[in-house]
């Protein structure tokens, strides 16, 4: 689920941080642009695993900073494809199940990677695996929000969510239809095998 | 910021989860709980509460090592080993969704033989509950 990336960056201490050691301030100033962030095409950074180099500081006009090349490891969520992974149920809607981590939440199963059979009970407004046992009954399994299930990783969507410069910006109506919001990260899950979905289900 | 190499390594839970707790209780601790630190906090609390309830809580190095010794003899992945050491499967079924093919790699035989190394290397939650019970 986690891994290890090496990166480097320049971070710039400020002065009322130099009563620290760098390597403190450089950790502080690092987690602080990293943490709980997604980066593009990375994954959602947890936090700095180690310092592997520091180049020399430098200090530019103008500005009291110290400027200093780092070269560091950090540990990221991003879990392969094909990963088994075990969440929550944060709620159902026509285009599937959300499910959140926890420190994560943009999971989505969509409708047709559900079991099968699945139907949308709309009373309910929730996802419902009908199971047919071999004398012929059916069962209704319900999946409801808060429940632990288990799926499988079948995709990851980066977007890039970086803000358009001032030349993009047409002079539009004020309000504007109310974009998608953009989600950096997305995972597409599916639980169409056995052994996937509700731990209930499975568990003798 | 450049990224030099995207994925170096793979973590298992359980090492992110003892380089989390000794932010939290480490000496550095205090200054955590500064305003700038926010981002690190929250993610960190989410991720300690998402990891304790995973097997991963009552593993340490010596019974990993012991566990990828054990594995050896079953020629498996390492992404697969990683998972069976996450997740700590317990059945058959669960088994053939962490390793790919696991009919035709593995036979019956090898199949009950893992489960067996996977429940007698790795500790259990519930083995720490009836611990807790006892004492």
């Amino acid at each position: 689920m986690f891994i290890l990336a090496e990166m480097t960056d320049v971070v710039k201490v400020p002065p009322w941080m130099f009563h620290l050691k760098l390597n403190e301030a450089i950790e502080q100033e690092l987690n602080k642009k990293l943490a709980n962030k997604v980066v593009y095409e990375l994954g959602l950074c947890i936090a700095l695993f180690d310092i592997t180099k520091l180049e020399d500081s430098h200090i530019f006009p103008g500005d009291g900073s110290s400027h200093t090349k780092v070269h560091f490891r950090y540990v990221v969520f991003r879990p392969f494809v094909d990963e088994i992974v075990v969440g929550k149920i944060k709620s159902c809607s026509r285009e599937g199940v959300y499910v959140s981590l926890g420190f994560f939440d943009d999971i989505l199963l969509s409708s047709d990677s559900l079991q099968h059979p699945s139907r949308f009970d709309e009373t309910e407004q929730l996802w419902v695996w009908e199971y047919f046992t071999e004398d012929g009954g059916s069962h209704d399994l319900f999946m409801d929000a808060g429940e632990e299930i288990r799926f499988r990783v079948v995709d990851e969507t980066f977007v890039d969510t970086t803000p358009s410069g001032p030349e993009q910006q047409v002079i539009e109506e004020p309000i504007n239809a109310k974009e998608a919001k953009k989600i950096p990260y997305l995972l597409t899950g599916s639980i169409s095998e056995s052994g996937l979905g509700l731990l209930s289900w499975w568990n003798s | 910021m450049e990224i030099q190499n995207s994925s170096a390594a793979l973590l298992s839970n359980y090492e992110v989860y003892s380089l989390l707790k000794e932010l939290q209780t480490g000496e550095k601790a205090g200054k955590k709980l500064r305003k700038q630190q926010k981002h690190l906090a929250t993610i960190s609390y989410e991720t300690i509460k998402y990891l304790e309830k995973t097997p991963c809580q009552q593993q340490s190095a010596e019974i990993i090592e012991q566990f990828r010794r054990k594995l050896r003899p079953f020629k498996l992945t390492k992404a697969e080993e990683l998972q069976l050491l996450n997740h700590r499967p317990t059945t058959a079924v669960e088994i053939q969704l962490h390793i790919e093919e696991s009919e035709e790699r593995l036979t019956e035989h090898e199949i009950d033989s893992l489960l067996s190394v996977i429940a007698t290397v790795l500790p259990s939650s519930d083995a720490a509950d009836e611990e807790m019970e006892q004492s």
